[in-house]
């Protein structure tokens, strides 16, 4: 019976319970193989399918950066929001990211390449989309068409803020507005899209890249599973919203495994950078 | 039941004796012609739209509508937009840029279709292009949400100089019902959740989410002030310098 009950560990509650426990037998939300944690190496990958377990964001900047330096920390929730469950919401998030809120915005160095990077983080209300979500990075975007540099973002989200009313819906337009700014100065955005990336998040900034990256079997799409099974009374094939099926329809330019991420992406910046060698 | 609570106005909202977007268009067009097909590989009829003139001024039209009867309810899926939907419009409303046509979105849908086609075909990727590329339009943009303004998939046609609302009419980040079962995990407390979602045109002109409010059109009388209102708004945003047009666009989204 309790090993029954332990298969039945949802992808984002078996996650939760890496975070609190250090070194267990974890079973890939994937593929389903039963892994002793450390095999999974520092960058939790499954040894079997590849699947990229998922990250907070300051862990992604240490396996990405060779420093970084974050801005706009400081920026977190409208305090007009007063609903008290959702206050304690924030709070946990606060606590358990260490940031103030979804994603992590500054600028880093990536094999040499000076890159504006921002990182969303899925603990963070499952890396939902705030006002000040959005307000960080449309600064993002800003500082990087000011900086001539290029941006990468890493989604992780379940779409707008439901908390935050329509308000979150406004941010997909104005996070786009910034998208747009940056690549009418000629400058190259990679959109990066992790596991899960869903809803507003995946129909405004997660698709607006010159180069939409992911990493293996991540789930990516815009109506949830539930919703579509709920609504119209269809039940989706058991890959529909994976990254491979996104690549073989032709949304996404290719999967990363996380083990490459860092060289991938050097590479990828290498060749802008090269783009004056065409003028 | 008193007359005012939102989640009358929703009902209002979803109601089927409101003016439909075609009747709404041939109201305001004199010439209007349906144009068809995304050139990729459908031709959406959720999503309504062509080319006429408003006084003698050509101008697109983009709507998303709903069905007048249970037949085409189904066939516009009760106003849920494919991704060729979306690719048709963004083909339409590129094409107007070209002819520097004004664009007028007119808004009645509970949201983007949710299924796996749908998903095949890059609904997220669609949306985020009409978002990204439409609020760039070197043109005139006027959206108005009709009765449901629902999610990314209204918001995918609501990215102009003004957005308006008709009296009776919600927008909204999703329907109270999916609103209530995502927050409460309880879909019939959707009564409830209309109310703290500030969803009304009144509630949505205060956050500065919508600039006008119209009253609602039950007859010809009413159909030409509103032909007249946005007449006078397309002369308004034709006479700016395009630059300082976009540069208040860009500030009205920047703001949220």
């Amino acid at each position: 019976m309790k090993k029954n009950k332990r298969q039945k560990l949802s992808s984002q509650e078996l996650h939760k319970r890496m975070d609190k426990v250090p070194d267990v037998w974890v079973k890939c939300p994937f593929c389903g193989k039963t892994i002793y944690k450390k095999q999974l190496g520092k960058y939790l990958e499954c040894p079997d399918c590849h699947y990229a377990f998922r990250i907070g964001a300051k862990q992604r900047i240490e396996l990405l950066c060779d420093n970084f330096e974050p801005f706009n920390l400081e920026l977190k929730a409208n305090p007009k929001y007063q609903d008290p469950k959702y206050l304690a919401k924030l709070e946990k998030a606060r606590e358990t990211t260490g940031l103030n809120e979804g994603v992590l915005t500054g600028i880093g160095t990536i094999n040499g390449h000076r890159t504006a990077i921002g990182v969303m983080d899925w603990r963070f209300i499952m890396g939902s989309l705030g006002t000040a979500t959005g307000e960080l990075l449309a600064r993002l975007f800003e500082r990087a068409t000011q900086e001539k540099l290029p941006v990468i973002v890493f989604t992780a989200s379940g779409g707008a803020r439901m908390q935050e009313g329509i308000e979150s819906l406004m941010q997909m337009a104005k996070v786009s507005e910034a998208v747009s700014e940056h690549s009418k100065a000629g400058l190259v955005y990679i959109s990066y899209l992790c596991d899960p990336t869903t809803g507003g998040v995946t129909a405004s900034f997660a698709m607006q890249g010159d180069l939409l990256l992911s990493e293996p079997h991540a789930l990516i799409g815009f109506a949830g599973r539930r919703v579509i099974e709920r609504t119209i009374q269809q039940i989706p094939p058991k890959d529909f919203q994976r990254a491979e099926t996104l690549l073989h329809n032709g949304f996404l330019d290719a999967i990363v495994k996380r083990n490459e991420m860092k060289t991938t992406l050097s590479h990828i910046l290498a060749i802008h950078e090269g783009g004056d060698k065409n003028e | 039941m008193s007359k005012d609570t939102a989640f009358n106005r929703v009902l209002q909202a979803r109601s089927k004796d409101k003016i439909s977007i075609k009747a709404l268009i041939d109201g305001i067009t004199d010439d209007f012609i349906e144009l068809h097909g995304d050139r990729a590989y459908g031709d959406d009829p959720a999503v309504y739209a062509g080319i006429g003139s408003m006084n003698d001024k050509p101008v697109t039209i983009v709507g998303i509508r709903k069905g007048d009867d249970d037949q085409t309810d189904a066939e516009v899926h009760f106003g849920s937009a494919e991704p060729d939907g979306y690719r048709k419009a963004l083909r339409l409303m590129k094409q107007a840029e070209k002819f520097k046509r004004p664009i007028i979105t007119l808004i009645n849908t509970p949201g983007a279709y949710p299924d796996v086609e749908a998903e095949y075909h890059g609904q997220g990727y669609m949306i985020s292009q009409l978002i990204m590329q439409g609020m760039q339009l070197k043109v005139p943009y006027i959206a108005v949400i009709v009765g449901e303004g629902g999610s990314g998939g209204a918001l995918a046609l609501a990215v102009g100089d003004c957005v308006w609302a008709f009296e009776e009419s919600i927008y909204s980040i999703l329907s109270p019902e999916g609103y209530a079962t995502i927050l409460w995990k309880d879909s019939s407390r959707a009564r409830e959740a209309a109310e703290v979602m500030k969803l009304t045109p009144e509630d949505l002109i205060k956050q500065g989410i919508i600039d006008r409010i119209i009253p609602e059109i039950r007859n010809n009388d009413e159909l030409k002030r509103f032909k007249a209102d946005l007449f006078g708004k397309i002369e308004e945003l034709s006479a700016m310098p395009t630059a300082e047009m976009l540069n208040q666009r860009f500030a009205r989204y920047r703001n949220f």
